[in-house]
């Protein structure tokens, strides 16, 4: 087998679908799991998902549909985190069966072979175009260009909203920002990862990162290691295993979840000492 | 008028069917020490929220440092003013220090594309040295203790350096050694740099001795407001709250 693998187009594009996958879902992965988010991700992923069903079904670009309907439920879901008219949890949960059950009813609608739903659901990163690869390019780039920018603004909104808010940041439109690059983000992998999926590899490298230190700027780097770290183990024990590669790709990254809580210095009372802010 | 730096006319502010302020009016000058006092929920926070703009107004006017307070200023007054809450519950494995929480108080006023200078990462560490918590500058703020945490709150503050300092309940939920401390600390502050203060608690030992106006809140209104001398009086406060209230020795001995 060897590296021969590598000479395949197609193999060329996943390992570079899986690099900025891997680096844009666990940047705004960190973002959710520092404020505690992880459903409103969740949400945004199903909606999106729902959107570019819809696309299919009415023969408009998907990703098109995809984009509209992640952003327009961030919008919705902002105020209701925000307000606390109704219980967040709550309201989340219904704006996340809605978008179910739009997903399903649109999938339901279509006629003929649903394979290209299936492909969104399930992603399949080994056959991801150019264009796919151009796009996700963009969005990463777009992205890590954003948290370069506002490093200081998204450091103290995800870390202490409120006290953002009372010393004159422009928190709103920065915490509305980190709900739609999430949608951007849910978008933009669809095609590789698949909307049921992508949300595993925006949570769980981030989550892994969030066990082994307390410096903002090392999560970053951390969980942008195990996200890229999740994309290539996953591929290539799916072409080992020969088993399904979005799900290879989720459950490792899984794994290493697993393993940074079982070796967190978090988790010893005084753990901070032992590894200070250097992770 | 020139001294005034902030004047509240006919102030109403509701929450879906409570009112939280009704019909609020009230100055305060330049330099003033002002404590509000008053039980839960006589709108003493929500008093504090209509000067920093984060309150919204149903009725009545609001100026602040010259400007009158409107939903697109209040984000460039938040920048001016300085705003210590009760502590709060807060993620142990939250990934910020106590020097990075204390520099977002610089955030407001370098605005957006500017990064913190090394002068600014000086003015930091100082000021964590005046309110005496340098020794924890590199430690995570979710391992402080209540008492610390409301420090590093005040150093976040001052590092903005604002023209008014609002203190809601700053006390609250600490141990009294802190309370002392950070008392000290608040008055130690206000005699250094003369800032416009708000003091808000409902806990009359926690009072500073520093106040020089007393407003006493009820039901969303300024229910009596004076000096310490005339207003800290057993039968006056047992009515505000409703209960028999026994003046607390330090408060007594101050302005007896």
């Amino acid at each position: 087998m060897g590296l021969s693998i590598l000479q395949y187009q197609f193999m060329q594009n996943a390992i570079v679908a899986g690099l900025l996958a891997g680096v844009t879902c666990a940047v705004v992965g960190v973002f959710v799991v520092t404020m505690h988010l992880s459903f409103i991700g969740v949400c945004i992923a199903h909606a999106a998902f729902a959107g570019a069903l819809l696309g299919l079904w009415l023969g408009f670009n998907p990703l098109v549909g995809a984009l509209l309907f992640s952003l327009a439920s961030a919008a919705i879901i902002g105020p209701i985190a925000d307000r606390g008219e109704l219980n967040p949890d709550t309201s989340i949960g219904i704006v996340f069966s809605l978008m179910l059950g739009l997903a399903f009813l649109f999938m339901g609608l279509m006629h003929g072979a649903r394979t290209e739903a299936l492909n969104l659901f399930w992603g399949s990163i080994l056959t991801v175009t150019r264009q796919d690869i151009i796009f996700l390019a963009v969005v990463t780039g777009v992205i890590v260009a954003l948290v370069l920018i506002f490093y200081k603004e998204i450091q103290a909104v995800i870390c202490h909203r409120q006290v953002a808010l009372a010393v004159g940041i422009p928190a709103t439109a920065i915490f509305y920002g980190l709900l739609f690059s999430t949608g951007l983000t849910v978008t933009a992998s669809l095609q590789s990862i698949g909307g049921l999926l992508v949300y595993s590899l925006i949570l769980n490298p981030a989550a892994a990162a969030y066990q082994l230190t307390y410096s903002l700027k090392k999560m970053l780097l951390i969980a942008v290691a195990f996200g890229i770290l999740s994309c290539w183990a996953g591929l290539l024990v799916s072409y080992i295993l020969d088993i399904p590669s979005g799900a290879s790709i989720v459950i490792t990254s899984a794994i290493i979840f697993g393993l940074a809580v079982a070796f967190s210095p978090k988790r010893k009372v005084k753990g901070w000492r032992e590894v200070g802010l250097a992770g | 008028m020139v001294d005034t730096v902030i004047k509240i006319q006919d102030a109403v502010v509701s929450y879906r069917e409570d009112v939280a302020l009704q019909g609020v009016s009230l100055e305060v000058s330049k330099g003033e020490f002002v404590g509000v006092i008053g039980p839960n929920g006589a709108g003493k926070t929500t008093l504090l929220t209509v000067i920093n703009g984060l309150g919204k107004l149903v009725h009545g006017e609001v100026w602040v440092l010259g400007s009158r307070v409107d939903g697109r200023n209040g984000t460039d007054l938040r920048k001016r003013i300085g705003y210590v809450a009760q502590v709060e519950n807060i993620d142990p494995r939250l990934p910020i220090s106590v020097r990075e929480t204390v520099m977002v108080g610089c955030y407001g006023r370098l605005g957006l594309f500017r990064r913190p200078t090394r002068a600014d990462w000086q003015t930091v560490d100082k000021v964590l040295e005046m309110v005496g918590i340098a020794h924890l500058a590199d430690r995570p703020i979710g391992h402080l203790s209540g008492g610390e945490y409301q420090k590093a709150a005040i150093a976040r503050a001052l590092v903005q350096q604002p023209e008014i300092f609002l203190l809601d309940e700053p006390t609250a939920s600490i141990d009294q050694k802190a309370q002392r401390e950070i008392l000290n600390l608040i008055q130690l502050i206000h005699k250094e740099y003369r800032v416009t203060t708000l003091f808000v608690t409902h806990d009359l030992r926690t009072l500073p001795a520093i106040c020089q106006r007393l407003i006493l809140m009820k039901d969303g209104k300024i229910w009596q407001q004076g000096s310490p001398e005339s207003v800290l009086r057993e039968d006056v406060l047992s009515r505000l709250y409703e209960a028999p209230v026994s003046l607390p020795t330090e408060i007594a001995r101050l302005y007896s």
